[in-house]
This record gives C-alpha cells, structure tokens and sequence, in this order.
C-alpha cells in the first residue's frame, strides 16, 4: 500500500524526527527526558532502514533484520541506563545532570 | 488525494506532532507519554510498508517495553506533580539551531540523490519467510546476528541487575 507515496516523504519524516531527537538531547537536563530523546534517534534511524529495505531492495530482509536487531540493542541499553538512574537516584536523591559531576561517592 | 496518502499524512504528523512535544513538556509524565504516542504512529508506518512482524515488535517491545520501563523509573525518581524550569535561553539557540541546520542538510541531499530501486521481484513478507531466515545458516540467513543480540541481551539483563542491586 505504498503506491504514490514516494521514498523522499518517508525519509523527511524520519531525518526530521531524528533532529527533533538530537534537539531534545542538547536542550534536556533530566536524565530520563536524555533517554527519550535517545530513544526517538533509535526510532527514526529504524524507520529508514526500513524505508530503504521496502523501497530499493525489496528482494531481501536486510533492513528489516537490521531494524529488528536496533530495536534489541535499544531494549538493553534503555535497561542498563535506567538501573544506572535508579542507582544515582539513591546517591545524590535527583537525577538532574547539573547535579551530577563527580563519580566519587 | 488517495486513501492511503492520507493515511500516510496523519501518521507523519502524529509522528512530528508529538515528538516535538515529547522534547518540549515540561512534565515529566506527559512526555513520556507523547513518546508512546511516537512510537505507536510509527507502528502504523510499517503496517503501511506491509511489514507486519516488524509492526508488532514495534508495538510489544518499544510501546509496550521500553515505555512501561521509563514510566516506572519515572515514578521512581521524581515527583508527578513536578515542573520543568524553563531551559537557558542558550541551551534551547544551540538544540534548535543544530536541528534546523542539520535537518536543512540531511533533507536538501535526501531530495537531490537519485535512487534506483532494484528490477529484482519483490518478496513477500510472511511470517514463515522471516522465520526461515533469521534462523538461516546460508544464503539470506541472520543466524549470527541473531545469537549475538540474545548474548548481548544476557549481559544487559545481568549488569542492569548488578548494578541497581542495592549494597554490595
């Protein structure tokens, strides 16, 4: 069902949410509201790789696979990072990155 | 306009709509919910691409996954009823201006490139296809790659426990 839709609209969408994403990493300083940020950049690179496995080489699954194995990859990291919060939670009792510059405790 | 343009058109502006939200709320709470809204819009952009599976490991894992993992560290670490204070004024020139310059470039050589799609016929995406190659060994097999996510997966499981086990 992607007929008259052509390539270019899709990966407009996906470079513009990929730069909102990169925005909000710059402009956040919670740590949690930096890991949505990330996770919207995961997102959009996602989109593509489908986008190109649909559009220019619908023969094989490689961008499907690669977008598969993205989304693993972001379900680690997303664990790892957030068990990390948790534990600079219960050393400094916020998780703002202006608060947190030293690794002493 | 056909049906699906528009169908297209709604969840490129859902898309856009809500993630300029989820970087711009200054509650905590609502932001991740807007980012749920992201990825359940881009969802529906691969049900339009006609890849279901990868439709429904969107949804279970990245809406249902990873959204319900920030959302629970979000009550764990702050309060609901807390507000953002408005970000410096040089913080919020730099992000923009990256994102403008940066998305004025990306989107200036995505419409001068010419790309050319193969004349290979297309496959037909059904769940035994993708099943057959990501347990593959051969030609089109994703075996590695599929062993290497689930080691990586372990290791994660077991540092996340590690490091958030409390003492020593």
């Amino acid at each position: 069902m992607i007929q008259d839709i052509p390539i270019q609209y899709f990966l407009i969408v996906s470079t513009t949410m990929f730069f909102i994403g990169v925005c909000g990493f710059i402009i956040r300083r919670n740590l949690i509201t930096m890991l949505m940020a990330i996770e919207l950049i995961l997102n959009a690179v996602n989109i593509n790789f489908v986008v190109f496995n649909k559009f220019l080489f619908p023969h094989q699954l490689q961008g499907h696979f690669f977008a598969l194995i993205v989304v693993a990859i972001a379900a680690a990291e997303a664990s790892v990072a957030i068990a990390l919060f948790i534990n600079i939670y219960r050393r400094f009792t916020n998780i703002e990155v202006e608060n947190i510059s030293e690794m002493k405790y | 306009m056909e049906l699906n343009q528009l169908m297209f058109f709604l969840l490129a502006g859902l898309i856009l709509f809500f993630s300029v939200l989820a970087i711009t709320s200054r509650k905590i709470l609502r932001a991740a919910i807007y980012l749920l809204t992201v990825l359940i819009a881009t969802s529906g952009l691969y049900f339009m691409l006609n890849y279901e599976f990868m439709a429904a490991v969107q949804l279970t894992l990245y809406a249902g996954g990873i959204v319900v993992l920030i959302i629970f560290s979000i009550l764990l670490t702050s309060h609901i009823s807390h507000k953002f204070e408005q970000p410096a004024l040089a913080n919020v020139f730099a992000g923009a201006l990256t994102g403008i310059l940066g998305c004025g470039v990306a989107i200036w050589s995505i419409i001068k490139f010419p790309f050319v799609t193969t004349t290979q016929p297309a496959l037909v995406v059904d769940m035994k296809v993708v099943g057959t190659q990501l347990m593959n060994t051969g030609d089109y097999g994703y075996a590695l790659p599929f062993e290497v996510i689930s080691v990586l997966l372990l290791a994660a499981m077991i540092a996340a426990i590690i490091i958030a086990k409390k003492g020593n």
